[in-house]
């Protein structure tokens, strides 16, 4: 059989995916997988996301050739700038998507949970929007690590609750937010920030990520007269942009498919969070996917100098993805997402989130040919992670 | 026969108490065991830690940290358990997250749990349709009853479902929350005790979250066959230690 990238009716993407959820969080989890199809192709709510994408995230975002840094590369590099979309990252177009099924669904009340706090942001900016009661769980330590992110959430009118369990970073927060849901079955949303969590939830992140290949795709028609690059490059955490990126491209095996994980202090070093090479396959947060984790199945705290990068699992479709082989990938540590985020710098005045410099670093692991397209996701700016930068740089 | 199925066949209502392996300290978990037989206790559930319970409380969360960092795992709880038939009679099930049991190896697992005496599993994020589809057959060659829950939202239709394929107990969450909430028991639990024990289920019913003393305890097994403790007995445990036990059961009944 032909090897499909898309998810089954149960979530699966090959051995990948699925709905691990404790019973009390079945009715809400059975009810979207139920409606979220039908709620997402009802012309209205494409509609109404349509423009929200367009007037108010200020989509499509460009797609832009990056001569100097081709120059140097000897390829062809276009960055698909998902860091100009309001709130900074392609975070939003995910939340917008989801508030819009909350209000479908008549919930009125919307939980998050957030790490570095990119998600936390964008979703405490689209319950502003649309006047619904928000409450995002961060962990304890990311709390103390990303301070300006809790400011933007508070004055955007969301709690910002710590996770103080286990290791009180993202993971924790996640266990905070799907108790928070437990505790809460009628009236909330949780909207889950990546390609991760039990079914339909990968699925639907990934279509309501999936407008960045849609515009990929037309956008280089426009500028090469190709609707596919050789291509695509992003890179994954938990993997939402990079889903997003790869959607439209998945079942064309013309575009080469590359995936960028955080090595952060090395592979083998103990302090990383290469998934993908370090990952065996499990159950985290209701899925069954490639996680870090102990022998006896305890699951492991990541660490990368990148703070969206250190989820300990990666979303369903790239466990599929990584397996079938469809994806290439590379692990970046963090001095070499750090070179590459001041190259990008430097030769285009683009700062960019030290998550996107972990792919703009693939050039030191993969040769491209002078006439290769090559499309990078760049996912967010680096407004947010100017500390980090000074203090590597001594700025 | 099962001692799960003998012991709900008893005229009584069952009080079957939860608890963490490896805690307060790493070797006590044959102790409490063994002190809860004692002490006229029906059923234990084994609790087999995990750093991300997301179906649990503060307590049993801050009880499953303080057991992984004494160093407990799955390999050494089936050391610890392995000379338990010696002393122990009542059923013994053990309640654990899928993940570690799936590292272990599910037909390793379930070979271990049948050579020691264990009779059943209590697994909160192993959904009934992945049981019945891939699991069932291998847990029922190893003699082990799984069984589910149902909460106030699970509905009817779900309910039936559960019950036919449940081969022991289910497993009824008293109301919407995770472990350990506080609160009692109001008009909205009672209604829903008496809607499950109208539906005529096959499967007896133990009540479970929520039920912390003697009021409680009764509160919820007025309709069913019995009820669960596990917070409340944790708590006990870091509060008094192990050589305490008999306290807490006969605060209970």
């Amino acid at each position: 059989m032909k090897n499909t990238y898309q998810a089954n009716e149960k979530g699966y993407y090959g051995d990948f995916g699925g709905a691990y959820i404790p019973e009390m969080l079945y009715p809400n989890v059975e009810e979207l997988r139920t409606t979220y199809l039908e709620i997402m192709n009802e012309p209205s709510f494409k509609e109404e996301f349509q423009q929200l994408l367009k007037d108010y995230v200020g989509r499509p975002s460009p797609l832009y050739f990056a001569k100097r840094l081709s120059e140097k590369h000897n390829t062809k590099i276009y960055l698909k700038r998902e860091d100009l979309n309001h709130t900074g990252a392609h975070k939003v177009n995910n939340t917008i998507g989801q508030i819009l099924v909350a209000k479908k669904l008549g919930k009125n009340r919307i939980i998050a949970e957030t790490g570095a706090g990119q998600h936390g942001v964008a979703t405490a900016t689209v319950c502003a929007l649309m006047g619904i009661e928000c409450i995002v769980y961060m962990g304890e330590i990311d709390i103390k690590r990303q301070a300006p992110n809790v400011a933007r959430m508070k004055m955007l009118g969301a709690e910002v609750r710590p996770a103080m369990s286990g290791s009180k970073t993202l993971k924790d927060a996640t266990n905070e937010a799907i108790r928070d849901w437990i505790n809460n079955p009628v009236d909330t949303h949780y909207i889950i920030g990546s390609a991760i969590g039990p079914h339909p939830y990968p699925d639907m992140v990934t279509r309501f990520q999936s407008v960045i290949s849609e515009e990929i795709k037309w956008q280089l028609q426009e500028k090469e007269g190709r609707e596919n690059p050789d291509y695509v490059v992003a890179c994954i955490g938990g993997g939402s942009n990079a889903a997003g990126t790869y959607y439209h491209f998945l079942d064309n095996p013309d575009v080469g498919i590359i995936a960028v994980e955080a090595a952060g202090k090395g592979v083998h070093s103990g302090e990383s969070a290469a998934t993908s090479q370090l990952g065996k396959e499990g159950i985290i947060h209701g899925c069954k996917t490639l996680l870090m984790q102990t022998d006896d199945g305890q699951i492991t705290e990541p660490y990368s100098i990148s703070a969206g990068l250190d989820y300990p699992g990666v979303g369903p479709l790239h466990s599929h993805l990584y397996k079938t082989g469809r994806g290439e990938f590379f692990s970046v540590t963090d001095d070499d997402a750090m070179t590459a985020g001041l190259e990008l710098a430097q030769l285009e005045g683009i700062i960019p989130a030290i998550e996107t410099s972990h792919a703009l670093a693939i050039f030191n692991d993969k040769k491209f040919a002078p006439d290769d397209v090559v499309v990078i996701s760049l996912s967010g700016r680096g407004d947010k992670d100017l500390n980090t930068y000074i203090d590597y740089f001594k700025l | 026969m099962n001692r799960i199925h003998q012991k709900l066949e008893e005229d009584k209502k069952l009080l079957s108490i939860y608890f963490t392996a490896g805690y307060p300290s790493l070797h006590d978990t044959e102790k409490v065991i063994q002190d809860l037989e004692k002490n006229g206790v029906d059923m234990i559930e084994i609790g087999l830690p995990f750093s991300d319970p997301l179906a649990d409380g503060p307590t049993i969360q801050d009880s499953s940290t303080a057991a992984l960092k004494n160093g407990m795992t799955t390999k050494l709880l089936f050391e610890q358990l392995e000379n338990i038939r010696e002393s122990v009679t009542i059923p013994l099930i053990i309640m654990g997250y899928f993940n570690p049991m799936m590292q272990y190896g599910i037909e390793a697992f379930c070979a271990k749990c049948k050579e020691i005496g264990i009779d059943g599993l209590i697994i909160p994020d192993l959904p009934v349709a992945e049981y019945h589809e891939h699991y069932q057959e291998t847990f029922e060659k190893y003699g082990l009853i799984n069984v589910f829950l149902i909460t106030p939202q699970t509905s009817e239709e779900r309910i039936r479902f559960i019950d036919s394929v449940s081969n022991g107990f289910i497993y009824m969450v008293s109301s919407a929350s995770v472990t350990g909430a506080t609160s009692g028991f109001g008009n909205e639990q009672e209604s829903y005790f008496e809607r499950i024990a109208n539906m005529n289920l096959k499967a007896p019913q133990i009540v479970g979250f929520g039920i912390k003393d003697a009021q409680t305890f009764q509160q919820s097994t007025k309709t069913a066959k019995g009820a669960i403790i596990g917070s409340a007995f944790i708590k006990h445990l870091t509060h008094n230690g192990v050589d305490s036990i008999e306290d807490f059961v006969k605060e209970i009944r």
